[in-house]
Order: structure tokens, then sequence, then C-alpha cells
């Protein structure tokens, strides 16, 4: 059987690397007594699957991970269980059981992401936001309206040159932040700040001298009863809880 | 939440933020104004080494569970974050609470090896303390050292206001409500320092006066104030079972190189290896209660959440329940996917039967230490295994499906030949043939036969702390007389063979047995910029070098000669139990091969006796 727990990660937590806090989730599931199942052989681990890496310095208040139960446990006491080992800047914030299919697991069915950027008085802080200046308004529409939005895409590899305007399902600027639907998953995936970084240029901002704090606010799939272009989304924590 | 002493551009620009932020599950939070005494403890190296040290964990716990006491961390910064502190006066902080340690009231230092003491200057420096421990004021932290290398600590003198002297499980609380004391009376840090100086196993350096002879060696060691204790009696936890111990050790969030739970099974070692210091200031062995052990595994792993568990101790197989924890582990843990990593065993046939339960045969080794390749020699270090006893136990390992084997040596013993040196390859190729005596169709392919050599540097307190070290050519020259003799062994295809560096050893060697003329070196090497000097890369000999000319330190003097048996030594004024006459007994008997019996086939009278605890007192209960 399996499940899936959504958590937040916030305050100093969002120093915390990828790998590490799965490191942090397979300990937590032992102070918790978590039930969850193991792989074969001499060095056995955990199974535990996260949806959607975050980079370092982006909080997040819909993270996943799906585990695999080798029993019951009740969802409550099981949230209640790992906030109790947590650390301040993880908190669970549901645990369900999925389906045991292959279509369900969170790894695969991801296709976005929404985001709050928020503007910041100084690169110093992510805790002291700045209103955006006046002549931004509307400018979220415009960059939208262009034919193609074309970013220099950087990989651990190469530099490869993309258009990044289908990606973006939605962007909205209000007064605390700019609300950004992104794709996300394994088919395409695109993280915020370059859509910030160019849109800055759009408006004619330096993108390393405006900063900016990220926050991730969940991670969708696609809804099936939906056509398959229509860009209607659910949480992951819908999708079958 | 936590406010943080770095800023986020900082964070996001140097390498592993998850060094500098704390909040680790089971770190302890206090609220600052409920207690009296703030003690940073550090480890001055990186984060992942530091957090690997079980003796830190020990004492974070023991302290904070003072209700008067906070107790919190602190690391070297990494040179990255080192220069942006410089660069932008960022004092050094704690962990937890993420506040200077200048606002401390102890900073405790552990000294774990030689090489990192650079880095004890980096992490005074840039808490914004006095380097030198005379020019400290009321405002200042005590600094306070302790660990192996305090056994001499005198090379570092000039940098430390105290140092403990042996576990520190003894005297901590005695130090501490001294320290209240004087603050509620509103004494001076000399003051405070002069009542320190009257706890046992505690040493006020600065209260201490070295004279030297026309030659350069001591003539004598004195106390120049009245308080001081003209000898310093090492500290001992006479029942290890009745002791701290960490129920909830941190647990970090980055990947650190001890990242699993650690059970300490025994202090001390029985076996008396000549050139082992810890093996002497350890004495006497004490064993830790099976029954204890057993919980302590079941609850550390349960609060960690660790998959793994260590045991620790010099030399396991001589615990004498180690059957039984062994067992226990694996039939309690296996199954829950905790992995049980087991120390070097004496290999037999209990240990191969656990190690074939509790890893993978064909891809782990068998480790073998001989230390020495020729029986002779082997003699003359007191190291009680015969090449019968590692062709046996390889023999039986290489059945039960291993084809790896490693083995460890020191070149530059006391003593030693041309032929000695040439013994390490050839005991390897007799087990590399040990190996193809098992029919093809039997055995797994190739063998494996991983030797490596380092430099064997005389340490205090040891039978061998009289002899005399070699230049660097010498190393570089013994290192390849073995290298060739290799070259010309039968199964050299199944051999392979490394070698330490061997300017680290020149400079271990001088620190290990120096005096309080070298803390100028070490002060001119840190204003060079050496740090991180047990990092091959960051250290820089050439720097190091310059230091020691530039101070007009000779260090030939520390290394090259021989000393008399009459001669003062810096470290003589500590007392460990084990006599300077069953040390200089032992060199003698070295010299001439001969083998002296592991304590619990008869006592050699080392003089440890006196503190009445452990094997000395096991067949008399």
């Amino acid at each position: 059987m399996k499940a899936r727990i959504k958590f937040r990660k916030y305050g100093v937590m969002r120093f915390i690397g990828h790998l590490d806090v799965m490191r942090f989730f397979q300990k937590a599931m032992r102070r918790a007594g978590i039930p969850i199942a193991f792989t074969g052989g001499y060095s056995p681990h955990m199974i535990m699957s996260f949806a959607q890496p975050l980079g370092v310095g982006i909080t997040s208040d819909g993270e996943y991970l799906d585990i695999e139960l080798k029993e019951e446990i009740d969802p409550q006491e099981a949230v209640r269980r790992l906030n109790e080992v947590s650390v301040e800047g993880i908190e669970v914030v549901n645990f369900c059981r999925i389906p045991d299919d292959k279509k369900s697991s969170g790894m695969t069915i991801v296709a976005a992401a929404s985001y709050k950027a928020i503007l910041l008085e100084s690169a110093g802080s992510a805790d002291v936001p700045r209103a955006f200046p006046e002549s931004w308004s509307g400018k979220a529409d415009e960059f939208l309206r262009q034919e193609s939005i074309v970013v220099l895409k950087k990989t651990k590899r190469s530099e490869t040159q993309a258009d990044i305007k289908p990606m973006i399902y939605q962007m909205k600027l209000e007064e605390d932040g700019i609300y950004l639907f992104l794709a996300a998953g394994s088919e395409q995936n695109l993280k915020p700040d370059l859509v910030i970084r160019a849109f800055l240029e759009f408006i004619g901002e330096d993108p390393d001298g405006v900063p900016f704090h990220y926050h991730r606010i969940d991670v969708y799939a696609r809804n099936i009863s939906e056509p398959k272009n229509s860009h209607k989304f659910i949480p992951l924590d819908s999708v079958s809880c | 939440m936590r406010k943080l002493a770095l800023n986020d551009e900082i964070l996001l620009k140097i390498e592993k933020p998850a060094r500098y932020i704390g909040n680790e599950v089971n770190s302890v939070m206090k609220d600052k104004s409920k207690i009296d005494i703030r003690f940073a403890m550090c480890f001055p190296d990186v984060y992942e080494i530091g957090m690997s040290h079980l003796g830190i964990q020990i004492l974070y716990d023991m302290f904070n569970r003072r209700e008067d006491v906070w107790c919190e961390r602190v690391y070297s910064p990494w040179t990255d974050l080192d220069q942006i502190m410089r660069n932008e006066q960022i004092p050094l902080f704690a962990l937890e609470s993420q506040d200077p340690i200048k606002e401390f009231d102890f900073l405790g230092i552990t000294i774990q090896y030689e090489m990192c003491y650079t880095n004890i200057l980096q992490v005074i420096d840039l808490s914004g303390i006095p380097l030198n421990a005379c020019d400290r004021n009321d405002s200042d932290p005590i600094v306070i050292g302790g660990g192996p290398c305090t056994y001499n600590p005198e090379p570092l003198a000039e940098f430390f206001d105290l140092f403990y002297i042996g576990d520190g499980e003894t005297v901590y609380d005695q130090l501490l409500d001294a320290y209240k004391e004087n603050k509620k009376n509103g004494g001076s840090r000399k003051d405070y320092l002069r009542k320190a100086a009257e706890i046992e196993g505690i040493y006020v350096p600065q209260f201490y006066e070295t004279e030297y002879k026309e030659d350069g060696t001591i003539a004598s060691f004195k106390p120049t104030d009245s308080h001081a204790k003209p000898v310093i009696q090492k500290q001992m936890v006479s029942n290890l079972t009745d002791t701290y111990y960490p129920m909830a050790p941190v647990v970090p969030f980055i990947k650190v190189t001890q990242d699993r739970v650690v059970l300490e099974i025994q202090r001390g070692c029985i076996r008396g290896c000549r050139f082992c210091q810890a093996g002497m200031l350890y004495r006497p062995t004490r064993e830790r209660d099976v029954e204890t052990l057993k919980q302590y595994a079941c609850a550390m792993l349960k609060n960690t959440g660790h998959e793994e568990i260590s045991l620790s101790s010099l030399s396991s197989s001589d615990y004498s329940q180690l059957k039984e924890l062994v067992t226990f582990l694996i039939e309690e843990f296996k199954d829950e996917g905790i992995n049980i990593c087991l120390p070097s065993l004496r290999i037999d046939a209990f240990s191969l039967d656990v190690m074939g339960k509790v890893q993978d045969i064909r891809k782990s080794s068998l480790t073998f230490a001989p230390e020495a390749g020729s029986q002779r020699m082997r003699d003359v270090i007191n190291k009680g295994l015969t090449e019968e006893i590692i062709l046996d136990g390889a023999g039986q390992a290489f059945e039960g499906g291993w084809n790896k084997v490693k083995l460890y040596f020191m070149l530059g013993l006391p003593t030693e030949t041309e032929e000695d040196m040439k013994a390490i390859p050839r005991l390897a190729d007799k087990i590399a043939r040990r190996y193809y005596e098992i029919p093809k169709d039997r055995r797994n392919g190739k063998c494996q036969i991983t030797t490596s050599t380092s430099f064997f540097i005389p340490k205090p307190f040891t039978p061998f702390q009289w002899a005399k070290m070699y230049d660097k050519e010498e190393y570089v020259a013994r290192a390849a007389v073995v290298k060739h003799e290799f070259q010309g062994q039968l199964n050299r295809k199944s051999l392979k063979y490394h070698w330490h560096e061997a300017d680290v050893t020149v400079l271990e060697g001088v620190f290990a047995r120096g005096d309080r003329r070298l803390s100028k070196v070490i002060l001119e090497a840190y204003r060079l910029g050496c740090l991180y000097d047990s990092w091959t890369e960051t250290f820089d000999n050439e720097k190091w070098m310059q230091a020691f000319e530039n101070t007009g330190v000779d260090i030939g003097f520390y290394n090259l000669r021989e000393r008399d048996s009459d001669e003062i030594f810096p470290w003589d004024f500590i007392d460990i139990g084990v006599t300077k006459d069953f040390l200089y007994r032992e060199w003698e008997r070295a010299m001439k091969g001969e083998v002296t019996p592991n304590c619990r086939v008869r006592c050699s009278g080392c003089g440890v006796m006196k503190y009445k605890g452990g094997v000395c007192i096991e067949s008399k209960n």
C-alpha cells in the first residue's frame, strides 16, 4: 500500500538541498516509527520517492513524497508522529493513502507547479519584501503577449536557446508578489527564476541587481478528466486523497 | 524563528550552507536569559569531520543536562566562508543560538591531531579573541583544550587558558561550579584561572615556566604561581557503565564522515603496542556493561533514525562480551534495514561468520594491521600478530569467499633495516599465494591485496618517545625500497601499494614531541596563510618551512636526535599513571626485540594500577 505525504519547507530549512531533505525523511520515518517498506538485498533501502526537487534557497508549501507501507497506519497519527520528530522548517501537512498502481506515482504525474516570486529589499534577507515599482504594473501581461520568450537555458553540460513561453501557463503581478504557474515534471520543467530573469530583462532591469525570493505554492498533476492540453491541473494531494 | 548569523546572499554563495545553520534534530536550544554559563564546544575542522566525533557528542549531552549551562557547537568555517568572514568582519558564531563566540563564557576546543593547530588559531581569531592567552581580559571567553593532543599541550601553551587532561566526564562540574562562584564573587579572570589550577587534571599553562639548557633540552619546568600544581594527574572514569552517554546525539542534515550511531564499547587497550599512544594514555582498559550497551543501541537508533550502527573501541576483539553484543545487534536490527558496521576485528571463525551476515562478501574487504613486515620488527613494536595468524586468517576468509585484503604497515620504526622493509611486500605476496592455493573453480577470480604504509611518528607517553625520526628524503627512500620490492613479487599483479606523503609526517613529528617554543612557529604559519593542514588540497608545506625559517626553529632538534634516558620531556609534568620507568623498560626491551604480554595475560607493572579500575582489578573482584 502506498501513501503520499505533503509537507512545507520554510525558514532555515530552505538551505538544505534536495538530497539532504530525502535523508532527513529517511531518518524521520525511523524516528516516527512509520511502517515503511524496504527493498530487498544486502543494503535494503526505504521505498520512497520525491515528486519534484526544490532548489536550495526556495521555500515551499507544497512538497510531496510517496512511500510504500508494509502495514496500515492512521493518517492523522502518521502526521502527528512525523511532526513530533521533525525540526522547525519541515512540517508535514497531509498524509493520505494513494492507489498502488504506477499511474498515480508522484514522480511521473507531476505536470505543473505554482510559485510566488517576492521582490526583496536586498539579497541579504528573504524575509524583507519590497513593493513593486509603479512602473511594473501591467508589464506582466505585456511580457506574456510576446510571440515567444527565448532564454538561454543552462544545464550542467550545455547552454541552449529555448522558448519558455509555452511553459508559462499563468503569470500575475499582484501586490505581494508575482504569481507563476509553470510547467514542471520530467517531460518539461521551467524554473521560476528563469521566468523572472526574462521578465526583468524585458522591462529593462538588471536581472542580477534585482533580488527575489522564490516560494513554491504547490505541485500539480494533470486533471485526467479534462482533455490533454487543457491546462487544467489539480494539486498532487487531490489526485486520489 | 531563529535569526541566522550569515545573510542569505552569503549562504547561497558558499558551499554547503547546512554547515552553518544549526537546527539539526536533537540539537539543544535554551533560553539564554535563564542560564548562567554559555559553553561553545569546538572541533577545529570542517563541520562534516567535527560532527563525526563522539567525544563532543558526549560532552554536549553532559553539559546540557545541567540547567545552568547551555553548550553549543562551533566548527571551522571552510575556506570559502573563512575569506568572507574576514573581508566582511563577521564574527564566528555558535550553531545553535547563532550568537558570536566572543559572548560566551567558555570556548572548549577538542584537539585530536597535530595538523589542526592552525585551525585552532583560525577559530580563536575569527571569534575576535586575542590569540595569546596573556592578552585576554575579563570579557573574553575562557579558552580550554581537551583531547589526545593535550597530553603534550606545550606547542599550544600560549593560546590556551586551560587544558583539561584526561577523560572529560570527571571534573567539568567542578570547573563550571568554580566559574559560577567566581563570577558571583566578582572575581577576575586571573582569580578563576587560579581556582581552576587547583582542580585535579586542569593545567593552566601561563602559571608555569620552562628553562632550557644550552643544548636546547629542558633544564627545568616549574609552576610560577602558588596555586598551580607541579604535576597534573590524568583524569579517568573508572566505571564506564555508570557515566554519561548521549542517548540522543545530534543528527546532521548533510552527510558527515561518521553518519551513524556510535557505540563505545570500551576505553583503553590491553595490548601494549609500543608505538601506540592511545594504548598507553587510556590505560587501564575499561569495558562498558553489555546489557547497558544493548539499551543504548536501541535508544540511540530510535532517537536519531540512523540506518547504521557501529562499535567503537581500540582492539574491539578484546571486548569480553563482543559475541553477545554483535549477535544481539544482528538479531534485533538486521530485519529493520539497519546496517551493522563492525570495527576491524581479529580474523577468526566468529568474526568471519558475523561479517558474512552483515556485509556483502564479494564487495567487502578484510583488514589486517600487522604494522611491520618482519617478525623481528613486530617483536620490537610488541605487535602480537604472527605471520601464521595472518596467513591462517586470510586463508579462512578466502575459503569463505572473500578476495580482497587490506594491509596496514608503518615505515621508519626504530631499528628498521632494509630487510624489514622488504618483508612488507613479501608478506603481501604470501597472502596472495595463499589465495591462489584454492582451486580455480572454487575461488572468486583474482585477489586484490592492497598495502598501505604510513611513516612512524614517535608520540609522548609511549616506549618510543625516546626514538629518533628521519628527514623527508629518508622516508621517501624507504617507501621506494618497498615499492621496488613489490615489483619483484610473484603475484605483483594482485598487489597494490600506497604510501603516505612525508611532508606532513615531519611536521606531525615536531608538534607531537615539541615544546613551548613552537607556539611562535604555529602563529607564523597561520599568519602566512596555513589552514586546514590535514587536507591535502589546502596543505602548503612551503609556507610551513618558511614559518620555521622565519622563527629560527630547527626541525632537526625535535625529529632527528635520539633522546637521552634522563632528558626532561615537555610533557613530563603530566602523570598518566603509566610511569616513565615502565616506558623506558619497554624501550629497552624493544631494542632487544623482547615482547611483553598483554594486561590480561600478565600485569607488567606499568603503574596505572593506582587508578584501581578496569582490567587492573578485573580478576580481583
